[in-house]
């Protein structure tokens, strides 16, 4: 009785309160996703199912604009997500395998900070630091804001996976006459594979989905998926922008998924939470 | 000077400091070609500090580790023809047994045919080539155990260090392992440096054991050596089991010591080195005393309690000046076993008493 009164699931209105928030939540995706296959001009009159507007998105009048946008996104995507990773795993190999060093504390700081400044005056900032130094926007100026912010996100994953491997297994293999490279090559990175697949595809969803930054930095002409949806909203709200919200979700929650699952899967061949008490 | 040619690993004076920790504090040992050497004491005493640095993975505060002549010091721990038993094996688990077992002859430069050749040798040596193509995640732990042996013995290093690498199995599979890992050593003509807490696994493999505490050698010498004569006080109850009585020490001449039991009754034994006149400390290991009668031994007292251990019992005696003694004795039908509160007395030989230093 006494355990059951502690529980949180017994607490008066845990129930709808539950419910309101992933109403709350849900709603409006459920809404979007369901209405994309609406058969009808409407956004919010119901007509019959159909995949009119998919069809409209690829060969209908907007077409041209989404496709080259999606090119934009994803090309940015990939190109931003590789250098950050790479980048995340140059530095999870310092921060982790350095020992201590002067300024250790800070760099964790810098590396982490800009997950806690306003996207906004991330934005600003670098719109202002492109203006300065006279780099014309474009296409390169959002890839380069791309990879700066996609660092950290690609960093935790990658770090995270690097910390659960003890460096006994570096220290075997330089004991096996391997140079700390070989031993940097030969073991931790395979090791360190599924943090650092993880940290890549969060780093390409986090990119594809970006609309402050690239907004300010994309310059005229130059958009990307998140940038033209906004400009045909502003236009007034076409059905077709329901499909593409609902393609755009389904590719963010296929690879968030899928990062998870590589996550764990490290997790479970992870060789320090396997065997041995001592 | 023929004898330095017999020297695998000379440490001379070596201090080793973290911050303001001590680790090891002017350790000096010369350990023989081929021999099978182990470095014993308790947790924190500082035999794996001592295991790394010969490894190359901490580097001496002072004084110089020889490895047949040359300083290794500049040496990293790759460029050394040294190779370890980790304690937690650290096998790679991502490579399978073979490839784990070949990694150091491929760093090494060794051509992948006959890199394979060598594999199949150790694995035999270890007796695992039925698992070759296993995964690490896929083998026992005694299994494990001999992979990382295996690893380590493949390159033919001039030196095998070994860290506690029995600790993780279980007794059984421990003794038998022990046995085996002696053998092995006989048969590759390696130096072996062994480090372990386990005074039993010291005294059954070891040619020469050195007793460490507080970052210092207690005592170098083989098993019979250290378990007979102990140098000090903490050797003689580190190693085995013993009771240590308070004498008076009349006389100490040419390492013989002439001593008064508390009884009254005067013996001559052997005297650790630096023993003085005063009071003082008689070891004697409980097998060495017999139970007689009343009034027929060295020592008077009465049984306290029995132990029973198996094999072996153990009797507690409480001394008339109040100290206990264990004696050991076999669990034998013939032997009569005093009852608990009997008086009794306990006989000893001399030559079965040493004279200890505090």
């Amino acid at each position: 009785m006494a355990t059951k009164n502690v529980d949180l699931r017994h607490f008066t209105g845990f129930k709808s309160l539950t419910l309101l928030c992933l109403f709350l939540l849900y709603a409006p995706l459920i809404i979007v996703m369901v209405y994309s296959f609406n058969d009808s001009n409407s956004i919010t009159r119901w007509n019959t199912v159909s995949l009119r507007w998919y069809y409209d998105l690829f060969y209908g009048v907007d077409a041209p604009k989404f496709k080259t946008a999606a090119i934009n996104s994803v090309s940015i995507a990939v190109m931003a997500a590789i250098s950050a990773t790479v980048i995340a795993t140059m530095a999870a190999t310092a921060m982790l395998r350095a020992g201590s060093f002067r300024g250790k504390s800070v760099s964790f700081a810098l590396i982490n900070l800009p997950l806690m400044v306003p996207e906004i005056v991330t934005a600003v900032a670098t719109l202002i630091f492109f203006s300065a130094i006279g780099f014309t926007t474009g296409y390169l100026t959002i890839l380069i804001a791309h990879i700066v912010f996609c660092i950290p996100f690609a960093y935790l994953p990658i770090a995270a996976r690097m910390q659960g491997i003890e460096d006994v297994y570096e220290q075997a293999a330089q004991d096996l006459y391997a140079t700390r490279f070989q031993a940097f090559r030969l073991i931790l990175l395979p090791l360190m594979a599924p943090g650092i697949i993880s940290g890549f595809l969060l780093a390409f969803i986090i990119s594809l989905d970006d609309f402050i930054i690239t907004n300010f930095v994309k310059g005229a002409g130059v958009e990307t998926l998140p940038t033209v949806i906004f400009g045909a909203v502003k236009q007034g709200i076409k059905p077709n922008i329901m499909a593409i919200s609902t393609l755009l979700l389904a590719v963010s929650v296929g690879f968030v998924a899928l990062s998870y699952f590589v996550g764990r899967m490290g997790e479970k061949a992870n060789p320090t939470t396997t065997k041995q008490g001592d | 000077m023929s004898k330095d040619k017999e020297i695998s690993v000379d440490i001379q004076n070596v201090t080793k400091s973290f911050g303001a920790f001590t680790a090891l504090n002017g350790v000096s040992l010369d350990i023989r070609d081929n021999e099978f050497f182990t470095l014993l004491g308790p947790s924190g005493c500082g035999k794996t500090t001592l295991l790394r640095l010969i490894a190359g993975f901490e580097e001496v505060t002072n004084g110089a580790i020889h490895l047949y002549g040359q300083n290794i010091a500049d040496l990293l721990p790759n460029e050394r023809p040294i190779n370890t038993v980790f304690q937690q094996y650290a096998l790679f688990p991502h490579m399978n047994v073979t490839d784990n077992v070949m990694f150091g002859l491929l760093r090494l430069g060794h051509d992948t045919s006959k890199a394979k050749a060598r594999v199949g040798e150790v694995l035999e040596l270890v007796r695992l080539s039925d698992f070759a193509d296993r995964m690490p995640s896929q083998l026992s732990g005694g299994q494990q155990q001999r992979v990382a042996l295996a690893r380590a013995l493949a390159p033919s290093p001039k030196v095998l260090l070994l860290d506690e690498p029995l600790s993780a199995l279980d007794l059984k599979l421990r003794q038998a392992v022990r046995l085996e890992l002696k053998q092995i050593q006989v048969q590759t003509g390696i130096t072996f440096i062994f480090v372990t807490h386990d005074q039993e696994e010291a005294l059954t493999m070891s040619d020469r054991i050195a007793v460490l505490e507080g970052g210092r050698v207690q005592q170098v010498g083989s098993a019979r050596e250290i378990y007979e004569a102990p140098e000090n006080k903490f050797v003689a109850d580190f190693i085995g089991e013993t009771n240590l009585i308070d004498v008076t020490v009349s006389n100490v001449e040419k390492r013989k010591g002439s001593c008064v039991l508390p009884g009254g009754a005067q013996i001559i034994c052997s005297a650790a080195e630096g023993a003085l006149v005063g009071s003082g400390h008689l070891s004697i290991r409980p097998e060495r005393i017999k139970i007689t009668a009343s009034g027929k031994g060295m020592l008077e007292g009465k049984t306290v309690r029995h132990i029973y251990l198996g094999t072996d019992l153990h009797i507690e005696v409480s001394l008339t000046s109040g100290s206990r003694v264990t004696v050991r004795m076999q669990n034998s039908t013939q032997i009569k076993i005093p009852n608990v509160g009997q008086s009794v007395g306990l006989d000893f030989e001399a030559s079965s008493a040493r004279l200890l230093v505090d």
